[in-house]
């Protein structure tokens, strides 16, 4: 465990991508601001520039016109960047799977580090996900 | 190194963890506030370490230069004011003109994040730069007006160094036109920090984090510095033109008296738009500082 991971698990700062999704995760996420979760308290601040994230959240099962936008929104972050997919559309494509919208599941575009299943998972869910992507990058 | 300059890097240091830590009391209160828990206490450390351990994306577009350049430059230029004031409130040790001095380096920081803003070639950040400039062209005057306030009420001395020996006796705040003034600058330090009612230039909401939309790794890790340098130097700023009575440990409770109210102003109030700031400043402070011009030429 180096100091720069120690580091990047105090301070995650997290950029919202909805990319298709119904609205529920993107609730659920806002409501870990709230006061009855707070997730500040860990020094984790929604952000609204993609230059300074250090996780991308993403909620919805991917269609073709976010597809594309989700890549360049990839390759814009700064690189110790992780990935978290949140929703089981996100996951696994849900119900979404034969839509003809679709093309491909999040993780086989990007890679992905963490996945919260729930539809939507509740705030606390999203607070377990993310300790447990805080342990998997200090055990790096 | 002589002995001289390690007390300056000791108060510069000193400074920038006051600093740090003032940010970080302005962020707690605001979550007490909404009955939240807050970040700990070196959360603001933490950030800036982070943000130096980033990659460093610089946009194709932009003009390489100067998008590296300004938030170097701001740095720098709030560290000079930093160890000026340092030196003068800590050491009484002033020139003349350091008011001057003072004045024109707090300009700086805003003119080179416009700067930066422009050269990234983002529309978001050009509208936030152009936002930012507005807001200067308020606040600049209205500071100027509560400096006047305070040159006037001792007598046309030009040193802080000198307006501080001049309140030995009494504070300027326990005067009429020192209340006005206090008030003209607290209204300036809550818009040159850009907290709450006047964070129309880096609006969350509407322009995404505004002029700093295309900077983040090292480049905003600068930008944080300085912020944590100002969050520093504007109060003690304050503190010395119109709290300038008892400068020993008296100044802890009057920096954390003004930490106190910007947080609450910034807790109760929403964004002003442009233009209310600009009506804010220009057709309801400028007339009171005028008034409180008069009054402290009156003596009162």
């Amino acid at each position: 465990m180096g100091l720069r991971e120690k580091i990047l698990t105090k301070s995650l700062w997290v950029y919202h991508i909805s990319a298709g999704s119904c609205n529920n995760c993107d609730i659920e996420i806002l409501d870990c601001l709230t006061p009855r979760f707070d997730i500040e308290r860990f020094g984790m601040q929604l952000i609204g520039s993609i230059r300074q994230a250090d996780v991308l959240l993403v909620t919805g099962a991917m269609n073709k016109k976010s597809l594309g936008r989700l890549k360049i929104l990839y390759e814009q972050a700064p690189k110790p960047c992780l990935v978290v997919a949140v929703g089981s559309c996100a996951t696994s494509q849900h119900m979404f799977r034969p839509s003809y919208a679709l093309e491909d599941a999040l993780d086989k575009i990007i890679p992905v580090d963490l996945y919260i299943a729930g539809c939507p998972p509740k705030p606390e869910a999203i607070i377990a996900g993310i300790v447990k992507l805080i342990n998997k990058v200090n055990k790096l | 190194m002589k002995g001289e300059d390690l007390i300056l890097f000791g108060l510069l240091f000193f400074s920038f963890f006051i600093g740090g830590w003032g940010w970080w009391l302005e962020r707690k209160l605001t979550a007490r506030f909404q009955y939240r828990v807050g970040p700990p206490w070196y959360q603001n450390f933490i950030d800036i370490l982070k943000l130096f351990s980033k990659e460093q994306i610089i946009p194709s577009p932009a003009n390489r230069v100067i998008f590296i350049l300004s938030p170097i430059a701001t740095l720098s230029s709030v560290i000079l004011v930093t160890i000026i004031l340092d030196r003068i409130i800590f050491l009484r040790e002033g020139f003349l003109g350091d008011l001057f001095v003072i004045l024109y380096l707090l300009i700086i920081p805003s003119l080179f994040i416009i700067l930066g803003a422009f050269s990234s070639s983002n529309p978001l950040a050009t509208v936030g730069g152009t936002r930012e400039i507005k807001l200067m062209l308020a606040y600049e005057f209205v500071f100027i007006l509560s400096l006047l306030i305070v040159i006037i009420k001792s007598g046309g001395v030009f040193s802080l160094e000198k307006i501080l020996d001049k309140q030995m006796s009494t504070s300027y705040i326990n005067s009429f036109s020192g209340i006005i003034g206090f008030l003209l600058a607290l209204f300036y330090l809550q818009a040159k920090l850009g907290i709450v009612p006047f964070d129309v230039s880096e609006a969350e909401q509407e322009i995404m984090s505004g002029v700093f939309i295309e900077y983040g790794g090292p480049l905003l890790g600068f930008y944080r510095l300085a912020r944590a340098f100002l969050y520093f130097s504007l109060p003690m700023l304050v503190i010395a033109f119109f709290m300038g009575k008892n400068l020993g440990w008296q100044i802890a409770y009057k920096y954390l008296i003004i930490i106190l109210i910007i947080s609450v102003i910034k807790n109760i109030n929403p964004r002003l738009r442009v233009k209310d700031v600009l009506s804010l400043f220009w057709f309801f402070l400028f007339p009171l500082g005028i008034v409180g011009m008069f009054l402290s030429i009156l003596g009162y």
